[in-house]
């Protein structure tokens, strides 16, 4: 078996099992593995398996949920690619709700203008955010683990804080709505998908996606920062600058993230909420960036597999399935691919085993 | 003053858990690998105790039954990180952020399936406080640790003894730690490596399954989503702010708890009453950064803790 071969397999072979636990845990408590299976159909295509229906709705909603984990999985995984673990892609995210917030509902701009000015922000806000974890560890040599799961709960407390004291939220559950010209929203394509919450997100994302493959994959400053991940001696003996290269490695994973919550606040929805836990879009990012390979293609195709997941999850528990099957099979896959060092040792003594076959 | 007194024994409840889970924390680290899925396996523990307890009630030793299972099950379920951190060599952060998602998607599911319901049905009492009459009377810290106290709190007192005495005083401590500074060096006096370490997450999984039971009954009246909230996370900050070392977790989480209780009576108190509860929350994550930038240059923490242990290297 090929590098490449064993690339895809791995990850096949991850959400298979994850999938096939799921159905197990649903046999086990007496739920229909069939029903969950009709319930993502429904969620990702919009076709009701059951009375030959469609409702574009679903699709749309799919693609609007979809689109954030892919941005935090392109934040985790750019870091994964330089070497740096950013569990903190949920902080950073916050950090760029918060901006997208403030822009929206504090700063004068023309109409055409405004929308760009809130990504922008939020951009800035979610890489100024993770270039905190950045710098502490090329500075001081902290990892940047602790760090981001420290500043994940800083922000999260930061956000309710300024959502109340700052933003002056009557309810202390959310903020004014925005202006309109300040979001994503998109009256053209709610209409086409029956009122969804598809917006223009898609736009950054694609440029997102383009831009990681780009970055990592064309450009010196990608190798650059590839080459310090890999290895640190090394580059400081070829003349990099190792330090400045872990900075602008976690910035611009922060950035990716930061991005994802303006889609989020500004897009999803148009006002600035106080949130009592994380929503969990970084954890999300992990699992989108491992499954997908860290590769730009590999994470819109796990962003779209979680995506899915994810708007199952209401349809499912219409139809009596707790939705959390869809956390538990997520963490599974995860699990499966975490094992990946073990799984290919386990191959590879099976690959010996049998004889005339295995490594010259 | 007044409102000081009635913050220690609310503190005291709320150190409870943080410090419970960070000595788990502390077995796990020691032996290197690090357990960022402390949230998780007290999520785990929380349920399974909530579930039991109201499952037995009225009986009399209901809490306690609660607690002995919530304990099991945090040890069961920490044998999936142990297995897969060390057995099949998954990155130990990937692995416990894994273990964080699915002890939330689990327990979830499985109050839905027992209960009908996103949370347990509510329990009655949990576990009662209790007194020891004599020593109450001292003065000073006689009331606040022995009038109307939950054993889960003596509990957390008398484990971080045992973990000092265990750790500082006994081979397997000696052993352990060595797994966790320089597994091959470890291996070379004939230590096994793969079964210390396994040790180590596995008493990690029973202190924070503890944790998350005395969290439940004592705070809650029913486990929820967000039972925990966030607590395991303090727990890892608390160990790290306490440099890996039982008293220093006992002092951090000690302080963690005062925090956190200060957050609720702040109102009361003229110097504080300005401040968001929000700061509160915020600070042991605050505190836990500048700690680390502080204690940065020395080592303090176990050297080989998070890296995948590779007998061959020297």
């Amino acid at each position: 078996v090929t590098d490449r071969r064993r690339a895809l397999l791995l990850p096949l072979l991850a959400i298979l099992s994850g999938f096939a636990l799921g159905a197990v845990v649903l046999l086990a408590t007496g739920k229909s593995p069939a029903a969950m299976l009709e319930a993502m159909v429904k969620g990702v295509t919009g076709l009701d398996l059951q009375d030959r229906t469609f409702n574009p709705r679903h699709v749309g909603e799919f693609v609007a949920q979809t689109m954030p984990i892919v941005l935090t999985g392109l934040s985790v995984g750019f870091a994964f690619r330089t070497g740096l673990f950013n569990i903190g892609a949920e902080g950073q995210l916050l950090a760029g709700s918060l901006a997208a917030t403030g822009v929206a509902l504090w700063v004068p701009a023309p109409p055409g203008l405004h929308a760009p000015l809130v990504v922008l922000a939020a951009m800035a806000a979610g890489a100024a955010w993770g270039a905190v974890p950045g710098y502490l560890k090329a500075r001081f040599n902290v990892h940047e683990v602790v760090v981001c799961i420290m500043l994940n709960y800083v922000a999260l407390y930061l956000n309710n804080w300024a959502v109340v004291e700052l933003f002056g939220s009557v309810d202390h559950v959310r903020t004014a709505t925005f202006p309109a010209a300040a979001t994503l929203k998109s009256a053209g394509l709610s209409a086409i998908t029956h009122g969804s919450r598809l917006n223009w997100g898609f736009v950054p994302v694609l440029l997102s996606l383009l831009a990681y493959w780009f970055l990592i994959e064309r450009t010196t400053f990608g190798f650059r920062l590839r080459a310090v991940g890999f290895n640190k001696d090394g580059a400081r003996f070829a003349g990099m600058k190792v330090d400045r290269s872990i900075v602008a490695s976690m910035a611009i994973a922060g950035a990716f993230a930061g991005l994802a919550g303006a889609l989020v606040t500004a897009g999803i929805f148009n006002f600035g909420r106080a949130l009592p836990a994380a929503e969990g879009y970084g954890f999300d990012g992990i699992a989108v960036a491992l499954v997908g390979g860290n590769a730009a293609l590999g994470i819109l195709l796990s962003g779209l597999l979680f995506g899915m997941l994810k708007a199952g999850q209401l349809l499912m528990q219409v139809q009596g399935i707790p939705k959390e099957i869809a956390s538990i099979i997520q963490a599974s896959i995860l699990l499966f691919v975490a094992m990946k060092h073990g799984i290919d040792y386990l191959l590879g003594r099976l690959r010996r085993a049998r004889p005339g076959e295995g490594e010259p | 003053m007044n409102t000081l007194a009635a913050m220690l024994p609310i503190a005291l409840i709320y150190a409870t858990p943080i410090i419970i889970a960070a000595l788990g924390g502390l077995f796990s680290e020691r032996s290197g690998v690090v357990n960022i899925a402390l949230e998780g396996i007290m999520m785990v523990g929380a349920f399974v105790a909530a579930a039991v307890t109201v499952t037995l009630e009225p009986g009399p030793m209901a809490g306690a039954w609660g607690i002995l299972a919530g304990t099991a099950a945090g040890l069961a379920f920490s044998a999936l990180h142990a297995f897969a951190s060390v057995h099949l060599r998954a990155d130990q952060v990937v692995s416990g952020t894994a273990l964080n998602i699915l002890a939330g998607g689990l327990t979830i599911y499985l109050c839905q399936i027992f209960f009908d319901q996103q949370r347990t049905s509510a329990f009655a009492t949990g576990i009662r406080k209790l007194s020891v009459p004599g020593l109450a009377a001292l003065p000073g810290l006689g009331p606040v640790l022995f009038r109307d106290v939950y054993p889960t709190s003596w509990a957390a007192l008398l484990l971080v003894l045992l973990a000092w005495f265990t750790l500082a005083r006994t081979p397997f401590g000696l052993r352990l730690r060595a797994c966790g500074e320089h597994p091959q060096a470890a291996n070379s006096m004939g230590v096994d490596v793969v079964r210390m370490r396994y040790l180590g997450v596995l008493l990690s999984g029973a202190l924070a399954g503890l944790a998350g039971a005395a969290m439940v009954l004592t705070q809650d009246i029913q486990y929820s989503i967000t039972s925990v909230h966030g607590t395991g996370f303090i727990a890892l900050a608390c160990l790290i702010f306490g440099k890996w070392n039982p008293f220093g977790v006992l002092g951090a989480g000690l302080f963690f708890g005062f925090s956190q209780a200060a957050s609720i009576y702040a109102k009361d108190i003229p110097l504080l009453r300005s401040v968001p509860q929000d700061v509160f929350f915020m600070l042991p994550y605050v505190l836990t950064v500048a700690a680390l930038v502080v204690f940065s240059g020395k080592s303090v923490g176990p050297r080989a803790a998070g890296e995948l242990y590779d007998p061959g290297k020297r």
